[in-house]
């Protein structure tokens, strides 16, 4: 069993190509950010798969909590005229 | 140039870094983090990479048949030609770390110089292995400072290594019958010094960390004669090939 490690959490963000958004990849433990930089480099971009890397500190992301579920995302089920296809589009607008 | 001396050269590069690929490898299972796990892996597998290209090489200069898989396991130790160092068991993960330092502040500097000489086709491997070496580098040193700046005990662990060590750095600077033979073929060892003294200084005192004082240096392997921890490496490492020769997977 290895020991469970004390050092800080990190997140991961990965951008495969140039033109893409980062995308989170998961996580990992490590030192500090420039170690955490490598170990990201180790973990994740094994198979070519990254051409930039960010790591965040897990502590500094603050999350939803899934007890305000309700709260936050129900409101948001019955606005249908949010969505585009609520709209009809005239006939002399043609394609769009 | 002679086959013979551009052949014993070209595999001792090869057993370089079979040698510490393998030492490196004798992690798996057992580091100290899951991160260093991949990372250490992740090396090691560079190592056997650039071992393959260079022992591909060597066998075509030989010209008696020998493939990859014949000199890396078909060899006793008197045959292997590596650095001492690199056949060091890996200890601590401090003294692993310290032999990663060492030889990385070393092998940053020495490819680009062999992709800069005049042999085109290992200058095609050392061209690659740069690459990789200044990785395996910048990994060791910030894993140093980590370490020496550290707790009370991983100081103490990372300096044991380093001390422990120190005696197999003299052989990176000495070029060998094979290599003084080759002239502009081999790279110039005594050149790499003065870079590796100021690379191992600036990380050292970021790390906080005394330079070892050592003034014997130990042979450098290079003529077949190795400490006594190459033999049962070998041993482990090529039971399968001795057992079943030419067994396939």
């Amino acid at each position: 069993m290895m020991p469970e490690p004390r050092l800080p959490l990190w997140e991961v963000f990965i951008r495969p190509r140039n033109g893409l958004a980062h995308r989170h990849v998961g996580s990992l433990h490590a030192a500090d950010a420039a170690m955490a930089l490598l170990a990201a480099r180790d973990v994740y971009t094994r198979r070519g798969e990254g051409r930039s890397i960010w790591v965040v500190p897990t502590s500094a992301i603050q999350a939803s909590d899934p007890d305000d579920k309700d709260a936050f995302f129900d409101p948001a089920d019955d606005k249908v005229y949010r969505q585009p296809t609520h709209y009809r589009v005239p006939d002399d607008v043609g394609d769009m | 140039m002679s086959a013979a001396a551009r052949f014993r050269y070209v595999l001792g590069l090869a057993d370089d870094q079979l040698t510490l690929g393998h030492r490196l490898s004798q992690w798996t299972g057992r580091a100290p983090l899951l991160e260093e796990e991949l990372a250490l892996a992740n090396i090691a597998l560079d190592l056997i990479g650039q071992a393959r290209a260079l022992y591909q090489l060597a066998g075509g200069i030989e010209g008696a048949g020998r493939d990859e898989d014949a000199l890396a396991y078909g060899r006793d130790e008197r045959g292997f030609l590596n650095l001492q160092l690199l056949e060091q068991p890996n200890g601590d993960f401090g003294r692993t770390i310290a032999r990663q330092l060492l030889y990385g502040a070393l092998m940053r500097d020495y490819w680009p110089a062999l992709a800069a000489s005049g042999d085109a086709a290992l200058a095609a491997i050392a061209g690659k292995a740069a690459k990789e070496a200044a990785y395996h580098y910048r990994h060791a040193a910030e894993w140093t400072v980590r370490l020496g700046d550290g707790t009370a005990e991983s100081r103490r662990r990372m300096q044991a290594g380093l001390d422990e060590l120190w005696e197999y750095t003299g052989a990176f600077f000495e070029m060998s019958a094979d290599e003084a033979a080759l002239g502009d073929g081999a790279v110039d060892r005594p050149g790499l010094r003065p870079g590796w003294d100021a690379a191992i200084g600036r990380v050292l005192a970021r790390a906080t960390l005394m330079r070892p004082s050592a003034t014997w240096m130990a042979a450098s392997g290079r003529d077949g004669v190795h400490s006594e921890h190459l033999e049962p490496m070998l041993a482990e490492m090529q039971i399968l090939q001795r057992s079943y020769p030419g067994l396939t997977w």
